[in-house]
């Protein structure tokens, strides 16, 4: 791993007395790296690969050119998933984002009775897997037995959960719930590097709180909300667990198989067998999703890199 | 100043006097400081640091929001104490006619030969190598990416960040078909090996080797003839802790609540982690003939998050300043 190449850019000379290529990096970033090519990157090849191929009953494995890709760019049904998935991140990820971002503000504010416990209160919903938080919303939900259920017969209202124009709101909010507090903890976070000395000397100055916020505190989280902001729309472009999982809970065909593009692509290739076009499928959300979550902010993630 | 000069000329009760209404002086003085003190930022609205004014409108609308967080803990907590009857029959966030936590935990773990308990174990051993193993090699390349300027850095950094926005499912389906062809599906193995690499994990190794491990430190003991293996167990290692656990959690939280891979890369039981396990028993009731279980679930359930959240709530200090200085270079 340590052979030094001879060859001495002007770059790595710049570098404090660096004249050769430092390759001792490698001996701690190559098992990760290798692992990471092995789980990452040669599947990914693959998929690519295959995409360009088809399955047929004569013929076997056949190349076909773009063609999964050009039924794709046809397929009613993935585009009516993604329509789906777009509007779930356009209404819960501002939703979940601006609680966090409040929530964040007020833990931080010192000015809530017992802060502690909000912090940890608030944030402890992220330790409770998918399948449990999804069984325990399911359950509340039941129009049975559930809460939802009590809660009709105690109003005499007659709310669905599960009723297919409520359906998606019912999935939002149980990514709200599970998500909110590890987006509030990392706006808390940024928060917390402040230094107090910059709210005294904003307060001689006579600046409200309400001035503090604006001018010192929300500035500050805006490099924290590119984050948040990229990792929930991949996350909710990823929607999988919630709607599967509740799937069978959902009384009649309320959630297709093809609910989310996810479902539709695991759909595909595990009961389907359709493999390459799931392949396709993938890589083309894959794209979808880099592009909207570069497009909003992973530039200031890079700027990070000196 | 001048009592000092004074002082020569005092008896010593005298000195006492003085220096008893010297301190009262003081404590007036002090306490009329505070006193404008908190006029003054109770005009600015400003809660002092180290005089908070609490407020409790804030306190009931983040309160009102810590009731929607806790009440599916306490929805949890109370139907484990009830039978399937009851479950089914009495109000969600009632006691039911019997107490029957006991009776369902016995159950859980005795239900179909004890399946539960192979789940468990199971859920361990991958977090146990999974999550440890992803620690480790996140703790290694956060600091490589840190401390060193090697040939091929940058990439490494692009191509990480690039895979995050890769959906699950756009790896999931090749990811399965490499591993069948290598014949590793359907083992432990298949769970195991992709739950080594945490992007975020990296990151936040990164960030944290950065700012709490010196450079000049590390170059103090290359000039000393120490190794860099050597250099990274014994003097980078213990900086890092704090960061150590915060990544550990992350990633024992990924490992253990992992639903997908193993979903798609296990299909014999014996295997099974505990969220496929729980999610087979709740659609035992959807199938033909199938008898519900839930109290089961809902018992499983409870028993499958205790030890993270207990994890979570012992290990506050760590994770919390761990995140704190992740979040400087943000």
């Amino acid at each position: 791993m340590s052979t030094p190449t001879t060859t001495a850019t002007a770059q790595s000379a710049a570098q404090v007395n660096r004249h050769k290529a430092d390759w001792r990096g490698w001996k701690f970033m190559w098992p990760f790296a290798a692992v990471f090519a092995f789980v990452f990157i040669i599947p990914i090849a693959y998929a690519i690969y295959i995409s360009f191929f088809q399955q047929r009953l004569i013929g076997g494995n056949v190349f076909v050119g773009v063609d999964n890709y050009t039924r794709l760019f046809q397929d009613q049904q993935f585009w009516t998933a993604v329509g789906r998935v777009a509007l779930f991140t356009v209404v819960q990820v501002p939703i979940m984002l601006f609680l966090a971002a409040a929530l964040a503000l007020a833990i931080d504010s010192m000015k809530l009775h017992g802060t502690k416990f909000f912090r940890i209160a608030t944030f402890l919903p992220y330790a409770v897997p998918a399948v449990v938080s999804t069984l325990i919303w399911g359950f509340a939900y039941g129009a049975k037995y559930g809460l939802v259920g009590s809660f009709n017969s105690f109003f005499g209202t007659n709310f669905d959960a599960f009723a297919p124009s409520v359906l998606l709101a019912s999935i939002g909010n149980i990514v709200t719930w599970e998500f909110t507090g590890y987006n509030m903890l990392i706006f808390y976070s940024s928060l917390s590097t402040i230094p107090h000395s910059l709210y005294e000397a904003a307060s001689i100055d006579g600046a409200s709180e309400w001035d503090i916020v604006k001018s010192i505190k929300l500035p500050e989280l805006r490099g924290s909300l590119a984050i948040t902001v990229i990792f929930s729309i991949i996350g909710s472009f990823q929607l999988f667990n919630e709607p599967s999982i509740l799937q069978n809970m959902v009384p009649g065909n309320a959630i297709t198989t093809n609910y989310t593009p996810n479902m539709y692509a695991y759909n595909l290739s595990f009961s389907g067998n359709q493999s390459n076009y799931a392949a396709a499928m993938a890589i083309v959300m894959a794209v979808i999703t880099m592009v909207i979550a570069y497009a909003v902010q992973l530039r200031s993630m890079k700027d990070q890199m000196k | 100043m001048t009592e000092k000069t004074m002082s020569a000329s005092m008896t010593a009760a005298e000195k006492e006097r003085a220096a008893k209404k010297a301190e009262k002086l003081r404590q007036k003085r002090v306490a009329a400081d505070e006193k404008a003190e908190r006029k003054r930022s109770a005009k600015a609205g400003f809660a002092n640091v180290n005089n908070p004014r609490r407020s409790l409108t804030l306190t009931i609308l983040s309160a009102i929001f810590a009731v929607y967080c806790l009440f599916p803990f306490a929805y949890l907590l109370i139907n484990s104490t009830k039978t399937q009857a009851d479950f089914s029959s009495t109000f969600g966030l009632g006691p039911g006619h019997s107490f029957a936590f006991f009776d369902n935990v016995a159950k859980v773990f005795t239900y179909n030969d004890g399946i539960f308990t192979r789940w468990l174990l199971n859920t361990l051993l991958y977090v146990v190598v999974g999550a440890g193993g992803a620690t480790l090699l996140a703790i290694m390349g956060g600091y490589a990416l840190a401390k060193f300027r090697f040939p091929g850095r940058k990439a490494v950094f692009a191509i990480i960040i690039g895979s995050i926005s890769v959906p699950g499912i756009a790896l999931a389906v090749p990811q399965f078909l490499l591993f069948a062809k290598l014949g590793l599906t359907n083992t432990p193995w298949a769970m195991l090996i992709p739950s080594l690499i945490s992007p975020f994990g990296l990151y936040l190794m990164w960030i944290f080797s950065e700012q709490s491990v010196p450079t000049e430190l590390l170059e103090a003991a290359r000039v000393d003839g120490a190794s860099e293996w050597h250099t990274f167990w014994k003097i980078s290692l213990p900086l890092l802790s704090p960061g150590i656990v915060t990544t550990a959690l992350f990633t024992i939280v990924a490992t253990w609540n992992n639903y997908f891979l193993p979903m798609i890369m296990i299909k014999d039981s014996d295997w099974y982690p505990l969220t496929i396990g729980l999610n087979q028993w709740k659609s035992q009731a959807a199938t033909a003939g199938g008898i519900p279980i839930q109290n089961l679930v809902i018992t499983g359930s409870l028993i499958t998050i205790i030890p993270l959240v207990i994890a979570f709530l012992c290990l506050q200090r760590y994770w919390q300043s761990g995140l704190a200085a992740g979040a400087v270079k943000e």
